[in-house]
């Protein structure tokens, strides 16, 4: 924490907190440099709340399926799977977005480039689809057996035991499931980095290139000589970055106590 | 009878819901199943002996990928040395040692979380300017190791306290009542039945190691290393950076791509066996268990 | 004779190739309450768990014989268990409510139902608390959540929302083994009253309860009916040296 904020605050000695953030512009190696950060941070948003759009009903839809539809001896199985697939490296499914289906967007919707928020968005959501199956699923079956015991002996059916005894029980589990795939996605370097395209730009259109934060420190931070303002301005970069998991986190932490409370 | 009616509606709706949740899994059982079959049936290809023992040649054209796997598993290795007893002794301390009121751990223990949620690319940053620099381990597998046991750290502490938390009240008032002392109850009762858990907890941040690229960029990984790494302080090859490498810097993709392909193809089977051997284990632990 | 409200037909359980119940045959009349006693894993609760069909949820179980309510066999083809569940309420070792409100917890099973006009739920629940001898230590705080009450206050609770749906039959599997001495009494009390309107089935670990608050006793041992009769006389005079045996402290 101090070295990041150490590190990247001398950045502001060159713009100010205003224009860094606010800034249209992310020239870092052009004289003067200009480091508006802004178009980087829209990026990371647009791209985190499409593959959201992808990975939530998927993850969540999937979660409750394997944690109650499925027969028992189906989840023993299906169970380790997903938490194989959960591992599988960031770099396989930026390798396979780009080979793959940024080719295939490309052809599909005529674009200049496959290698699109949309394609990016596509990838990340099915990359943190497991993880949110697998933490949601877990939020599920650890609700006492004797809730849902005390529902279906009031003639209640599985679906509604589900739907207004367990699920509201776990849905604490289920919020922090989904802000923990969000903060996987917008954190997300290397996949992002492929296949996103990488035009640091505002974005106008779901189907037009992006920079993200991690992409720019990932590209930009071998090319930057330690010291520099560039240098710093990728801690800049981090911080922001930190912000953003951080507020992600401290709505997980507060997500609990007020499930608790929200009895009702 | 009214009931009945109402009845038949509520199993509709109910059959309705489940065979949404039937289709989302069968989707998503497609779409990954295709993903890696479609890696796979390129991958495999290249993959042979030479592929596996050989170090690349000819500008990563041809050859193989040995220094990247003996550098993975450097890196992994390095990184459970860093993390795991320092994990472990954190957890313990958090949950069995430490008065759970006190103000200072409900902070620890948000820090904890927060720091489970930073992006790993902060984290290599972090390691580039701290054990890089600062320091001065350079480019190293010791460097690595160092940032990416920092960075699994907060999984393994979480799991384990949770592992540990979830062992019931009563196993440890049972044990205190006989007359053991703390520290025995700790280790004779509580982590044994916590051990499932905390296996879960390894396998998370194992997977995690093996697979991550962005903290090692600029703390161990380089793309090309002349033989393996003889001390700590070399940099090294890495698996998941060698795919990017191939990808992003070739000059001849014709020829680099199926390399990438039969790359992506040993990595995933790496992070699988680590899962397989974890999962086994978990389940040993979890039939021996009597509760 | 009584009314009988339920028949139990050479009722047996298995789970995978463990049986657990043996034949059982047992006919529960109407408006008392039938204590069902027998040594711990006796499969007192199996028993119980079968007459609302709460056994269908573990895997590997086999369920022979038959148990005949209103005249027809719930477990017959085309019985649907979440009717009978429905009429056959039941409450559990341990106080279960929802993580609720107080409120919330007895309207549950109304709103499951289907029920919509809130003046009618609103009544329905005031009704049950009053039922479960509850109303007067919750009216103020309906709306706080069920957990801030005590484990009696719980017990009782659990006891309103079973009968806020007015099922027939309740079924109570050692309802005052989590609670203390004033609150099983004040359970007891409680189940003495509700005979008025409702049958019961009580399973309990404690023989001066199923004396205090039983009118018919069961005695069950590995699985076998061993004895069944008024309680008066099962306690004082037992046709079968196992009856006697196990009251008298020499087993079990
Ligand atoms: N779901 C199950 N799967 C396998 N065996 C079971 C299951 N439930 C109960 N049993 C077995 O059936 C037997 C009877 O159990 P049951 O719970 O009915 O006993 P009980 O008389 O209620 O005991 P207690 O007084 O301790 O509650 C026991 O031997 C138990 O191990
Ligand atoms: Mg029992």
């Amino acid at each position: 924490m101090v070295v990041l904020f150490g590190e990247g605050w001398p950045v502001f000695a060159h713009v100010s907190l205003s224009q860094f953030l606010l800034g249209k512009r992310w020239y870092p190696t052009s004289s003067p440099p200009q480091f508006g950060a802004l178009p980087l941070i829209l990026g990371s948003l647009l791209v985190t709340g499409g593959g959201l759009l992808f990975a939530v009903p998927l993850g969540l839809f999937a979660g409750i399926f394997l944690a109650e539809v499925c027969p028992p001896r189906g989840r023993e199985v299906l169970k380790p799977i997903v938490e194989l697939l959960a591992d599988i490296p960031s770099v396989i499914y930026g390798f396979f977005g780009v080979v793959v289906i940024a080719p295939l967007i490309r052809n599909f919707l005529s674009l200049s480039t496959g290698l699109t928020a949309f394609t990016a968005s596509l990838i990340l959501g099915i990359m943190a689809v497991p993880s949110i199956v697998s933490v949601i699923e877990d939020a599920i079956t650890s609700i006492p057996r004797s809730y849902r015991e005390a529902s279906l002996a009031l003639g209640a059916t599985h679906w509604e035991t589900l739907h207004r005894v367990v699920l509201p029980a776990a849905s604490s589990g289920i919020g922090a499931a989904i802000i923990l795939g969000a903060g996987r996605i917008i954190g997300e370097t290397m996949a992002v980095l492929m296949v996103a395209g990488g035009a640091p730009v505002i974005p106008r259109s779901f189907f037009q290139p992006v920079r993200t934060l991690t992409a720019t420190i990932a590209v930009e931070m071998g090319e930057a000589s330690v010291g520099s303002p560039h240098y710093h301005a990728l801690f800049s970069l981090a911080i922001i970055l930190f912000l953003f998991t951080l507020i992600l986190n401290i709505l997980v932490e507060n997500l609990i106590p007020e499930g608790r409370r929200r009895v009702r | 009878m009214i009931e009945e009616n109402n009845l038949k509606r509520r199993y509709l709706v109910q059959n309705i819901w489940f065979t949404i949740f039937w289709l989302s899994m069968i989707l998503i059982a497609v779409v990954l199943g295709s993903i890696l079959y479609f890696i796979f049936s390129r991958g495999v290809k290249v993959i042979n002996w030479e592929f596996l023992t050989a170090a690349p040649r000819r500008g990563m054209t041809e050859g193989g990928i040995f220094p990247a796997i003996v550098g993975t598993l450097y890196l992994v290795l390095g990184s459970i040395v860093v993390s795991l007893p320092l994990g472990v002794f954190s957890a313990i301390y958090l949950t069995e040692y430490a008065s759970p009121r006190h103000p200072a751990l409900r902070a620890i223990r948000t820090a904890i979380h927060c720091l489970a949620g930073v992006p790993s690319v902060v984290f290599g940053l972090f390691g580039l300017a701290v054990f890089v620099k600062i320091f001065g381990f350079g480019v190293s597998v010791l460097s690595g190791s160092l940032t990416l046991g920092i960075m699994s750290l907060p999984v393994v502490i979480t799991s384990v306290e949770e592992a540990l938390k979830a062992v019931p009240l009563s196993f440890r008032e049972a044990s205190l009542a006989l007359g053991a002392n703390k520290w025995t109850t700790i280790w004779r009762v509580v982590l044994p039945s916590s051990l499932p858990g905390i296996l879960t907890g390894l396998i998370l941040s194992i997977g995690r190691v093996a697979g991550e690229t962005a903290p090692i960029m600029f703390t161990a990984a380089v793309f090309y290393t002349r033989g393996l790494p003889q001390s700590p302080f070399d940099p090294v090859m890495a698996l998941p950076y060698h795919i990017y490498g191939l990808i992003t810097e070739g000059t001849r993709p014709d020829k680099q791509i199926p390399l990438a392909y039969g790359t992506a193809v040993v990595l995933i089977l790496l992070v699988i066996a680590v899962d397989f051997i974890a999962i086994y284990w978990r389940g040993r632990a979890r039939r021996s268990r009597k509760w | 004779m009584e009314e009988i409200k339920l028949r139990i037909k050479d009722l047996s359980v298995f789970f995978g190739k463990k049986q657990v119940l043996h034949q059982v045959n047992l006919n529960i009349p109407a408006n008392k309450v039938t204590a069902i006693i027998g040594p711990s894993g006796c499969g007192k609760s199996t028993l119980l768990r079968s007459i609302n069909r709460m056994n269908d949820f573990f895997e590997d179980v086999r369920i022979e014989g038959e148990i005949i309510f209103d005249g027809n066999n719930i477990y017959a083809e085309g019985v649907d268990p979440v009717t009978v569940r429905r009429r056959i309420g039941m409450v559990f070792q341990t106080p279960n409510p929802f993580p609720k409100s107080i409120f919330e917890n007895v309207a549950y099973g109304l709103r499951i139902q289907g029920w919509k006009n809130k003046k009618a739920i609103e009544e329905q629940v005031v009704k049950s608390l009053q039922a479960a001898a509850l109303w007067d230590e919750v009216k103020d705080r309906l709306h706080s959540s069920a957990f801030d009450l005590s484990g009696g206050q719980q017990q009782r609770l659990c006891i309103a929302r079973a009968i806020a749906v007015e099922p027939e039959i309740l079924l109570m599997d050692e309802p005052a083994s989590a609670l203390d001495p004033i609150a099983t009494a004040r359970v007891e009390e409680l189940i003495r009253s509700l005979i008025k309107k409702y049958t019961i089935v009580l399973v309990t670990h404690n023989m001066q309860e199923a004396a205090r608050a039983s009118d018919y006793t069961a005695f069950l041992l590995l699985g076998k009916l061993i004895e069944f009769g008024p309680t008066n006389q099962i306690f004082t005079n037992p046709q079968k040296k196992e009856t006697e045996d196990y009251l008298t402290g020499r087993f079990g």
